[in-house]
């Protein structure tokens, strides 16, 4: 038997989650549902709980000491969040709810003051509902069309043709990692292959900042959005990273306070960035517990994250694969080293929302449906797939416990 | 704790592995309409003949979904078969008292007072009582309902 090669005691870091350690019909959970979010650990609950036990007041308003102490706390996470994904400068870390906000934000900011009608928006085909519906809006609203990189028979980018659907292109948007094949698109060759054309790119980055390094300077993307609440954070914030020439030049998205310089009765200016783009009171407690967020994945390690992804994903397929052959499809590529640990799955020719339902009882949490992806479901030719993946707190364990719940669930609805 | 059996009684397995009235209708004559699940993952499509006292003549079902919301499906269409817009909607508002969704207040809201229901044999459809159970899947069970209502309100402008 090989040597395990994973950095990480998955069994040991639960301990860090109180939600890890409770029981759901009388059995302990089992939680595989981290695409969808993330379990917290009590560093972050803490760090929430603390600022609203002690210095919570509204930020860059206040002489008095508590609110220098919650401005100077939030401003702290704000550079956390800058090194934790390479950005050069505070100024390009803008907080927004989620990460849906943030590619709305592009959209309409950067969109609306840059494209016209006839003007080409380059999509996938795996893109997450997020990062379609905005450019559909625009479509409507302005008149620019749409393109879309094709897939391959693995469920990857199928880049054949990618300089010519560049061509004349004015916006490549893609995700890195897709959130129901696992699928890890090479960034750097599109963003080459997009700056190349004259275009600019927007990396959607929930799946992939919570689960490997990021660094924004080797992605060479131009935007990148991701959500605090996939990667240990809490619910409510996400971030959406621009270069600072760009921001700089984009109009503001929401009107408000916070984000001006100036009102009158005849107008306003705008404030510096990043405030430019915060408008109104920001989620000042979530601010802080995703930079505690950040903090606790930067005493795991970033690349052990990924080790220890790599060494489920191999148990994963692996495990199920030898359970149950014929029985079992997993959606995307087969190769690890290719994917994260997302697992969209077809068994036995069930329905999603029953597969889940006998996992359920078994306390195994996984997804059933669409995932926000219709249009990849439709090409899948698929109505739904059941969804498990897995995180940092995950073990084998956990995959065992999956495995001998679908025995079950296959037990169930044979005659 | 429920268990599943309480959800996945013989017949809606019976239903959901031969479902009845499959396939499609011309449109028109008959009516086509769609409905899809919130909770996503269950998509339906019904087509429904209505003559002209308003009955539905014929209907058939097409979609993919899980057994509650298919099974469902299969027998409402045999249920409503030859029935008046006035006795569906009788049928509808039973099986939704059997859902516990009062129609007066917030989808599967708790309510203490009992729930007024038409006195309407349910038949087959008594089977998926134990959905209410599983308060997340009432919209599987519920999805065909709906999606007839809103057929027939369309069919009849």
């Amino acid at each position: 038997m090989a040597v395990s090669t994973d950095p990480i005691d998955g069994t040991r870091l639960k301990e860090q989650f109180p939600l890890l350690s409770r029981e759901v019909h009388g059995k302990p959970i089992v939680y595989l549902d981290s695409a969808a979010t993330s379990q917290k650990p009590l560093s972050v609950l803490s760090a929430m709980d603390d600022y609203y036990r002690t210095i919570n007041s509204n930020v860059h308003r206040g002489v008095y000491m508590i609110a220098e102490e919650a401005t100077n706390r939030m401003e702290i996470a704000r550079a956390l969040v800058r090194d934790f994904i390479g950005a050069r400068s505070s100024s390009e870390i803008i907080f927004t709810k989620n990460a849906t906000e943030a590619l709305n934000m592009v959209a309409q900011s950067w969109g609306r003051a840059n494209l016209v009608a006839g003007d080409v928006v380059v999509l996938s085909h795996m893109e997450h509902h997020a990062n379609i519906v905005p450019w559909h809006m625009l479509v409507a609203e302005i008149g620019i069309q749409l393109r879309w990189i094709p897939l391959d028979a693995e469920g990857r980018l199928d880049l054949t043709d990618l300089d010519s659907l560049l061509n004349g292109a004015k916006v490549l948007s893609v995700t890195a990692m897709s959130n129901v094949l696992g699928t890890m698109n090479p960034v750097r060759t599109l963003t080459d292959a997009a700056r190349k054309a004259g275009a600019i790119s927007i990396i959607d980055g929930c799946q992939s900042v919570p689960h490997s390094t990021t660094n924004v300077q080797d992605l060479g993307a131009d935007f990148l959005a991701f959500s605090g609440h996939k990667m240990c954070g809490p619910t409510g914030i996400g971030v959406l990273y621009g270069r600072e020439e760009l921001l700089e030049a984009m109009p503001p998205f929401l009107g408000g306070g916070e984000m001006i310089r100036d009102v009158r009765l005849d107008g306003f200016t705008t404030n510096d960035l990043p405030w430019k783009f915060e408008a109104g009171t920001p989620p000042i407690a979530e601010i802080i517990g995703l930079g505690a967020a950040v903090e606790w994945l930067n005493g795991v390690g970033m690349d052990n994250v990924r080790a220890h992804e790599i060494e489920l994903t191999k148990y994963t397929m692996s495990t199920l694969h030898e359970r149950f052959g014929d029985r079992i499809n997993i959606h995307g590529p087969s190769s690890p080293l290719e994917r994260g640990g997302v697992f969209s799955f077809d068994f036995d020719g069930l329905h999603p929302h029953d597969i889940s339902q006998v996992l359920d009882q078994h306390a195994v949490c996984v997804r059933a449906g669409h995932h926000c992806a219709k249009p990849l479901m439709k090409l899948l030719g698929i109505g739904a797939t059941a969804r498990a993946s897995v995180y940092v707190y995950n073990d084998t364990a956990d995959i065992d416990a999956l495995a001998d719940a679908l025995d079950a669930t296959g037990a169930f609805f044979t005659l | 704790m429920p268990g599943l059996e309480d959800l996945y009684r013989e017949i809606i397995l019976d239903h959901y592995r031969n479902p009845r009235n499959r396939g499609e209708l011309e449109t028109p004559p008959a009516h086509r309409v769609e409905g899809f699940n919130p909770l996503c993952g269950d998509e339906i499509v019904l087509y429904l003949d209505l003559d002209a006292d308003g009955r539905v003549a014929d209907i058939r079902i097409s979609g993919q979904g899980c057994s509650i919301s298919q099974s469902s499906a299969s027998m409402m269409s045999a249920a409503v078969k030859g029935k008046t817009a006035a006795e569906i909607d009788d049928l509808t508002r039973a099986f939704k008292a059997m859902m516990s969704i009062h129609e007066n207040s917030l989808e599967g809201a708790e309510t203490t007072e009992p729930i007024e229901a038409p006195d309407v044999k349910l038949g087959d459809l008594e089977a998926l009582r134990g959905v209410v159970k599983f308060p997340v899947r009432i919209k599987c069970a519920t999805l065909a309902w709906n999606t007839l209502a809103q057929g027939i309100e369309e069919a009849s402008a």
